[in-house]
């Protein structure tokens, strides 16, 4: 019997110990926001956030989730946290099937949570591609989500380093055919 | 495939964690971040009675300085690593290494403990602690025991631990040194087609202790003795760097793997050679 908050509401449910983090959300709470792909932790399409950090939902035990914290893609969206990069994935056309979008969505929200930590300033094109690296989109549609990103980067944040860390940052030549 | 049916039970103490393992014995698995073993429980490479999780015995976890070594305990978890102010004062290699492990959803949840009993021969972690020359540190009911990080690794994700035995630290020798780890990976966050973790001292300009360890080019981390002995008490220059090229022939033996055959792994750790040493005759990379 496990007990958890799980965007913001408190549940206790009984999960056996083969049931891992995404199975626990989508099958035992309903919550399908977040994708079961791989299910060996290669592909991040289950990535949600625990205790404030993300994790591959696919390599947490439920079992050992008492007392904690989860966010899914539900949650962040209801927050309104990302409202901002979900209308440029949309403007970008950077969803594509969709399938991978909540990892990514998830994914990013953490590059924007924790950018300029450390004094590194905006992340560059180039970071977030890195950070992005462990999601994959099976259309291969990259281009579209790191124009979402950076123009939600930029646009939070628009004038202080713009384009640090980059050549004078062309506006990514892809995103303007 | 989903995981098979098995049991759970969190021990919350060392001692918690002994009556743990002498009720379940050798089919009970210890399980703490859970970044490999979960992925080979889908796999079924591997099926346990039992899963003790570690994560929340407090003896494992910290990060300190005591008795002229740093210590870390082996529940750090890798994102916690690279952003710890104490590893990048006296251990900035593994510093260094962490953004080459794996992605961000991963290193918030792998430990270093971990890692170093998975001794995945690619793995970036194990090749460190030989590099640095750490102290593993491990404790079972008997109690505990210290053993030099080059006698840890014994094989193909074989290593020193004895069944009921569990990784408690890691510890690593105080000590000024030029250190860095590069990798050559097809992707960023693959594991590594071939990799190389160096430490050295330079005196007077001359190479002191250096330890070159690679990875990914065989059944562990490879401590290259040749290549080591042909820098020592040489200055570093293109001439020293060359020759410990030409000497790590005498080190590898790269078998044969899904990235390549041993000729293209043996021309990518002279390539990383080169790099890593070359790296050291910036003046930016000053001594830990």
């Amino acid at each position: 019997m496990i007990t958890l908050t799980v965007n913001g509401e408190r549940v206790t449910r009984e999960v056996e110990p083969r049931r891992h983090l995404i199975d626990f959300l989508r099958l035992d709470l309903g919550l399908t926001g977040s994708h079961a792909g791989c299910e060996h932790g290669v592909c991040g399409a289950c990535t949600v956030r625990l205790d404030g950090e993300i994790v591959r939902g696919c390599l947490v035990l439920a079992a050992s989730l008492d007392g904690a914290d989860v966010v899914t893609i539900e949650g962040l969206s209801d927050s309104g946290e990302v409202a901002d990069l979900q209308a440029n994935f949309v403007a970008r056309n950077a969803a594509q099937c969709g399938f991978c979008t909540p990892g990514m969505i998830m994914t990013a929200a953490d590059l924007l949570a924790h950018e300029r930590e450390a004094g590194r300033g905006t992340p560059s094109r180039a970071e977030i591609r890195e950070h992005l690296s462990g999601n994959y989109c099976r259309c291969t549609g990259y281009q579209a989500i790191v124009d979402a990103v950076e123009d939600t980067l930029k646009a939070r944040h628009p004038v202080a380093d713009l384009g640090r860390g980059t050549a004078p940052a062309p506006r990514s030549s892809e995103a303007t055919r | 495939m989903k995981w098979p049916a098995m049991g759970y039970l969190r021990a919350t103490s060392l001692p918690d964690l002994w009556s743990a393992l002498a009720q379940h014995g050798a089919s009970a698995q210890i399980i703490a971040g859970g970044q490999t073993l979960l992925a080979t429980l889908a796999f079924r490479l591997s099926e346990p009675s039992v899963l003790v999780d570690i994560i929340r015995i407090p003896e494992l976890r910290g990060v300190s300085v005591t008795g002229g070594a740093l210590r870390i305990g082996a529940l750090t978890r890798h994102a916690e690593l690279g952003r710890d102010a104490l590893v990048r004062a006296h251990a900035p290699l593994l510093t260094e290494a962490v953004p080459l492990i794996a992605h961000p959803a991963i290193r918030n949840r792998g430990t270093i403990g971990g890692s170093l009993a998975y001794a995945d021969p690619a793995a970036e972690l194990p090749a460190c602690i030989v590099a640095l020359d750490a102290v593993v540190v491990t404790a079972s009911a008997a109690g505990e025991r210290r053993i030099p990080a080059r006698d840890f690794f014994t094989d193909l994700l074989q290593t020193a631990l004895h069944p009921g035995e569990i990784i408690a630290g890691v510890e690593i020798p105080l000590a000024a040194r030029h250190s860095a780890i590069q990798e050559i990976a097809r992707r960023s966050g693959d594991y590594a087609m071939a990799g190389l973790a160096a430490a050295l001292r330079l005196e007077a300009g001359c190479v002191v202790a250096p330890r070159l360890v690679y990875f990914g080019v065989g059944n562990g981390p490879v401590l290259a003795a040749h290549a080591s002995a042909a820098l020592e008490g040489r200055p570093l220059d293109a001439g020293s760097i060359a020759a410990a090229q030409e000497a790590l022939g005498e080190d590898l033996d790269p078998p044969q793997d899904l990235h390549g055959p041993p000729d293209m792994k043996r021309h990518l750790a002279r390539v990383l050679t080169a790099r890593v040493l070359g790296s050291f005759l910036a003046p930016k990379e000053m001594a830990a």
